[in-house]
């Protein structure tokens, strides 16, 4: 069950989107967000979602997921809307005053915008880890960070912690699943009780996952060290990222995307 | 024929030990090149301490440990360290790589190998070991015997002289277990590979050229595996196990449980667990 909530998130495809470099896909991404605030009016919202879902088509990825990526979030989306339309500066038709509250048109056109922000954000992220195994975007991040190094920020070293974590997910994930078998069998209830006896029954879980993790870990140095890890310096690296035609062409079409938004906007 | 490790008058104490208290003491034996050795003894006699003393995971109090004609000190432990591949017990604890390929290249992206040809050893190493279809697997999804056949592929591609097991097969299935040993067994013929095996397992040790027994951190009887085998029961008492079932058998026996007198897989001891309370 909880594997599904981290490592589910990654769909494998083939799709163009699929392929694309991580460090492309993840730079983009941030820029999208970026980008979002150039739009002021309709046509540049309505351009942001034509690009977004030409993105998701060619992803190839069901809608469904998209939508339930809106989900969990969709009281908090209302709340900031709520209170962008009430209590917002004024301006045009005013259809309600009642105190400090106000409801106005152009409170109500900037709810609705705040609201395509909204979607369009995590259209875009959870595109960017619906597409992108883990690791890769590790990678990614490896790469984003290299001129840390100037300052001296272990750069390899936390890459190398990423990965390792990560790998170690679904081992740790089996782990608490045995623990929890091994306590049912002693007549321990999961998932039952109110919630102070629930976090009760958990604490028996976490104490022999956090002893066997730190045994994990020492084995696991003493590998390392076996197999001559010294540090980060003087490494090569097996697995190495391509920019390929694609990651061009799609930073292409943002900046088009981008001349076009600063074109259309109020 | 020449000695490529040649261990003298060892010592070892672990820092949290008292001074008077050794882990290993007096140890002295010689390896052949290309010679198979099987270590035996009880648990906490001190086997795998004297593996880790080998390539310098832990540093000896006194004694000499030369390998490949290096004395091991501070400033070659890395060289020997490159020429010594080690497997340990629980395959998942030394899978570093996210993926099988990752994993088998970790030894050489540590000495800085070009990509390259990284890309054509890795490739070289898992065809060896008969894992080419898993290279992009996560170790989440493979079989302890598996995984620990990548931590060989690793080993391979690595080149080293010497390949130590650290009861390398004890955590694995008795299918696991036999297609290690079949790895090993090939690797073993494709080079001369020294190997020095730390094991419970009486088929593993009957593998090697020679036995040491290791006993409360002395070295204490050494011979062909024949030699050591006419010990009979003396055997469990040297720390070679009796298999897993007969084990349960015999501790189930000792609080007065009546067990069958044939002999059990695991899987059929599974089955009469399951059956003993309903049977009654």
């Amino acid at each position: 069950m909880m594997s599904k909530l981290i490592f589910g998130r990654y769909i494998p495809g083939n799709s163009v989107i699929h392929h694309m470099d991580p460090r492309a896909k993840l730079l983009l991404s941030f820029y999208f967000i970026g980008i979002i605030f150039i739009a002021n009016n309709w046509p540049t919202y309505v351009l942001l979602f034509a690009f977004t879902l030409l993105a998701i088509k060619l992803s190839g990825v069901k809608w469904s997921f998209f939508i339930n990526g809106v989900k969990p979030l969709i009281w908090l989306i209302l709340f900031t809307v709520v209170l962008q339309i009430l209590f917002s500066a004024s301006g045009g038709h005013v259809y309600l005053q009642w105190g400090i509250i106000t409801i106005s048109q152009f409170g109500l056109i900037n709810g609705v915008y705040i609201f395509c922000r909204f979607v369009l954000i995590i259209f875009m992220s959870t595109l960017l880890t619906l597409t992108t195994p883990p690791l890769e975007l590790s990678d990614a991040i490896e790469y984003l960070l290299m001129p840390l190094k100037v300052v001296h920020f272990p750069v390899y070293e936390v890459a190398l912690m990423l990965s390792i974590a990560l790998r170690f997910v679904p081992t740790l994930m089996d782990e608490t699943e045995k623990i929890m078998n091994a306590q049912r069998a002693r007549g321990v209830d999961f998932g039952e009780g109110n919630i102070f006896q629930q976090m009760r029954a958990i604490v028996p879980l976490l104490i022999p996952l956090f002893v066997s993790s730190f045994n994990r870990a020492e084995d696991l140095a003493t590998a390392m060290e076996a197999r001559g890890y010294q540090g980060g310096e003087g490494r090569s690296k097996y697995r190495i990222l391509k920019w390929h035609g694609r990651d061009t062409w799609a930073t292409v079409a943002f900046a088009a995307l981008t001349v076009a938004l600063v074109f259309l906007r109020a | 024929m020449s000695q490529i490790i040649d261990v003298e008058h060892l010592n070892y104490r672990y820092p949290q030990q008292a001074a008077d208290q050794l882990t290993l003491t007096d140890i002295s034996f010689t390896v052949a090149a290309g010679e198979w050795v099987a270590i035996v003894g009880h648990n906490g006699s001190g086997k795998s301490t004297l593996a880790k003393n080998l390539n310098g995971l832990l540093a000896p109090v006194s004694g000499k440990i030369t390998i490949d004609g290096q004395v091991l000190s501070e400033q070659t432990v890395w060289d020997i360290r490159r020429k010594i591949g080690m497997v340990f017990q629980n395959p998942d604890n030394q899978f570093v790589g996210a993926t099988v390929e990752d994993d088998v290249a970790f030894s050489l992206e540590n000495q800085g190998i070009p990509r390259d040809e990284m890309l054509s050893r890795v490739a070289e190493a898992l065809a060896q070991v008969d894992m080419q279809d898993f290279a992009t697997r996560e170790p989440a999804r493979l079989s302890g015997g598996q995984k620990q056949r990548v931590a060989l592929a690793g080993m391979i591609a690595a080149r080293p002289q010497i390949l130590i097991l650290d009861e390398a097969t004890s955590m694995l299935d008795p299918e696991g277990r036999a297609e290690v040993l079949q790895t090993i067994r090939q690797m073993k013929a494709d080079s001369d590979l020294t190997v020095l095996s730390i094991t419970h397992d009486i088929d593993e040790a009957a593998n090697a050229n020679r036995v040491l027994v290791v006993n409360d951190g002395h070295l204490v009887e050494e011979g062909t595996p024949a030699e050591i085998f006419q010990h009979g029961p003396a055997l469990i008492k040297m720390g070679l196990d009796m298999p897993y079932p007969e084990r349960l058998k015999a501790a189930l026996a000792r609080l007065g449980v009546q067990v069958p007198a044939t002999y059990l897989t695991e899987k059929g001891m599974a089955d009469w667990l399951w059956q003993l309370r309903s049977n009654k």
